[in-house]
């Protein structure tokens, strides 16, 4: 049997950018070929799929991806997610592509007003998007959240409910920044772009205490996979 | 020219600062009903009169400097 072949996936990197390696790694040891991209690049060089990754981009200023929504790269990343090309961003990564309105909502400060970070339980809401297609309906997951603003918040929410587009929520007990609706994960229209605030690329290897990421990058790769035979063909 | 923004979270939209901030002023013994707290900005420009450096300024708020979904901004331009 054929070797699947390896993806290549950008990881983009902005200036205070802290999971960009931990996510290489894990899109590695998932089966893809992790390129790690600069953001002042001009462009994305030829891969199938991109992940923007955790951390503080522009150490947080005005609001949590405001300023890394107008990177250089940001422009190519964008025409990559309107072409059909998968998107993830992960924590930080969500909140940039929420505010570049390549996702639906905006993420506020946590109604605590602490930083958390421990294990959550998370439900799959929906397992029919190019992301979540490891998963299935109803699947409980756990996967760390480390986080200060991932409160997401959105005008209509039933609306994205009934579009499929929540794909990921906390338990009702345990969420950990007071989201509208538990909300832990959304897709755009098209299911191709989807934000996150718990690591699934921390939770990969059993020695972590989880390997339910596995399941979400594990996805991704696999739709980075059908991007490259859709580009091939 | 010079502007000024002041940026406030919309009615309605959850403020945890603005409750940490009432919090803490309750705590100080100030009866306080309510608390939100914004952002200001100020903006010098060069424009070739006020009219421009507003519609410049509401640019900029649309763009970068406010949030629509959760903020509000009002501009002030002082010559």
């Amino acid at each position: 049997m054929a070797r699947a072949p390896r993806p290549t996936i950008a990881v983009v990197t902005f200036p205070g950018s802290n999971d960009d390696r931990d996510a290489a790694q894990a899109l590695s040891l998932l089966g893809a070929e992790p390129r790690l991209v600069w953001h002042a690049d001009a462009g994305l060089p030829a891969v199938d799929g991109v992940v923007l990754p955790g951390g503080f981009s522009y150490g947080d200023y005005l609001r949590c991806g405001a300023i890394a929504r107008f990177a250089p790269v940001m422009h190519a990343v964008t025409r990559f997610a309107e072409a059909g090309g998968p998107v993830l961003g992960i924590c930080n990564g969500f909140q940039i592509l929420c505010e570049a309105r390549l996702l639906p909502g905006t993420l506020q400060p946590n109604a605590s007003l602490s930083f958390v970070c421990r294990d959550v339980p998370l439900r799959v809401e929906n397992a029919d998007t190019p992301m979540t297609s490891r998963c299935e309906a109803g699947q409980r997951l756990v996967i760390p959240v480390k986080h200060g603003e991932g409160c997401w918040t959105y005008p209509d929410p039933t609306k994205l409910e009934a579009s499929g587009q929540i794909v990921l929520r906390y338990d009702q007990d345990a969420n950990p920044n007071g989201s509208l609706a538990d909300v832990a994960g959304v897709t755009n229209c098209d299911g191709n772009v989807m934000g996150l605030m718990p690591h699934p690329e921390h939770a990969v290897d059993p020695l972590l205490g989880s390997t339910d990421g596995c399941l979400i990058l594990g996805s991704l790769v696999d739709a980075a996979r059908a991007h490259l035979g859709a580009a091939v063909a | 020219m010079k502007a000024t923004v002041a940026v406030r979270p919309k009615a309605g939209i959850l403020d945890p600062q603005g409750e940490a901030v009432r919090g803490s002023l309750r705590h100080l013994g100030f009866d306080v009903a309510e608390t939100r707290v914004g952002r200001l900005v100020e903006i010098e420009l060069e424009a070739a009169d006020a009219e421009a450096a507003r519609t410049e300024v509401e640019r900029m708020c649309e763009q970068l400097l406010a949030n629509p979904l959760i903020e509000t901004f009002e501009i002030e331009i002082t010559p």
